[in-house]
């Protein structure tokens, strides 16, 4: 194995939870406020994945007050991602979902993805 | 035995995260242990330098003056010779037909790497400079779209200055970048992790020393 793959593996998140362009998630961020640390939650629809081994990143929408959208990007595998919970899995035809940023209200809703049992 | 030079190899480039939870985009260099082979004296050459030898190099590939100095010192053979000054009173420990690894990084924050750059071959002053180019694709211009304009005045001075920025070869010349943090060390695999980028391709052979300006 490539000696740059064997470095960047020992960066990876040991576990990450299996989640898609559409899912709903709840992101446990770590912040730094002065010297103290917090946790904050940040709960929204994942519109897009970037996969780049340690550079893997994904993307976090959500409507704040007022309508205002909220897109934070997270390092997929940085130690400040505490944990990533997925709260609802959805189904979409896209794997980047950049056109919900055009959308309100109803027009902007994810129908849930049933998974099928096998 | 202090710092005082070395050679390696360049891996590439990728982004890791440092204790506090930063991202910080490094270069890997390999660094496998060089011999010593020769330590350069005041009396007899006249100043305080240490000869590493990089890499290994088929007895057939290299010339027979090469094959002896190697010889003397007990060194199988090199892909790269280079010399490094090391301040007077610091030469003990240094002995030809040793060898020194990355251990000798230890405690050392900055370092300065020097290597070939990628050579782009011919480039026009658009490349080479980041001129402009012409402003405007109308408006009548023709035959100037990546030109450099005017290149002096007329009669006074009635010359070109020195160093005016022109087209020319472009890269493929020795670079070096100074005070390059460090990021980490690993003597188990022979790895050094410094922030940001360094010049050449991968695989290209790359030379460290202390940082001049730290």
């Amino acid at each position: 194995m490539n000696v740059i793959d064997q470095l960047e593996k020992e960066y990876l998140r040991a576990e990450t939870p299996t989640f898609r362009a559409g899912d709903t998630l709840i992101v446990h961020a770590k912040i730094r406020e002065g010297t103290k640390e917090r946790v904050q939650l940040f709960e929204g629809i994942c519109i897009a994945r970037h996969n780049g081994g340690t550079g893997s990143t994904f993307t976090v929408r959500k409507m704040a007050a007022d309508g205002v959208g909220v897109e934070r990007v997270f390092p997929l595998h940085s130690p400040r991602v505490e944990k990533i919970e997925v709260k609802r899995l959805g189904r979409v035809r896209r794997a980047k979902l950049y056109y919900l940023r055009e959308l309100r209200g109803r027009k902007a809703r994810i129908s849930e993805r049933i998974m099928s049992k096998k | 035995m202090a710092f005082h030079g070395m050679i390696g190899r360049k891996l590439g480039m990728t982004q890791i995260f440092t204790d506090e939870g930063n991202a910080v985009a490094v270069t890997v260099l390999e660094m496998q242990p060089n011999a010593i082979s020769q330590v350069r004296t005041e009396e007899v050459d006249g100043y305080n330098a240490i000869q590493l030898a990089f890499g290994s190099r088929k007895e057939k590939n290299l010339t027979k003056p090469v094959i002896g100095h190697l010889k003397k010192a007990g060194v199988a053979g090199a892909q790269r010779l280079r010399e490094f000054r090391v301040p007077a009173g610091e030469l003990e420990g240094y002995k030809a037909g040793g060898s020194i690894g990355v251990d000798v990084l230890e405690g050392v924050d900055h370092i300065d790497v020097a290597a070939t750059s990628k050579g782009h071959g011919f480039t026009g002053v658009v490349v080479r400079h980041n001129f402009a180019g012409c402003n405007t694709m109308t408006h009548g211009t023709h035959e100037a779209f990546r030109h450099g304009g005017s290149i002096g005045m007329g009669t006074f001075p009635g010359r070109v200055f020195k160093g005016k920025k022109m087209a020319g070869q472009m890269g493929n010349k020795r670079v070096t970048v100074q005070s390059l943090k460090i990021i980490r060390i690993d003597t188990e695999r022979n790895l050094v992790l410094v922030r940001g980028g360094v010049p050449g391709a991968r695989n290209a052979v790359v030379e460290i020393r202390p940082a001049v300006k730290k």
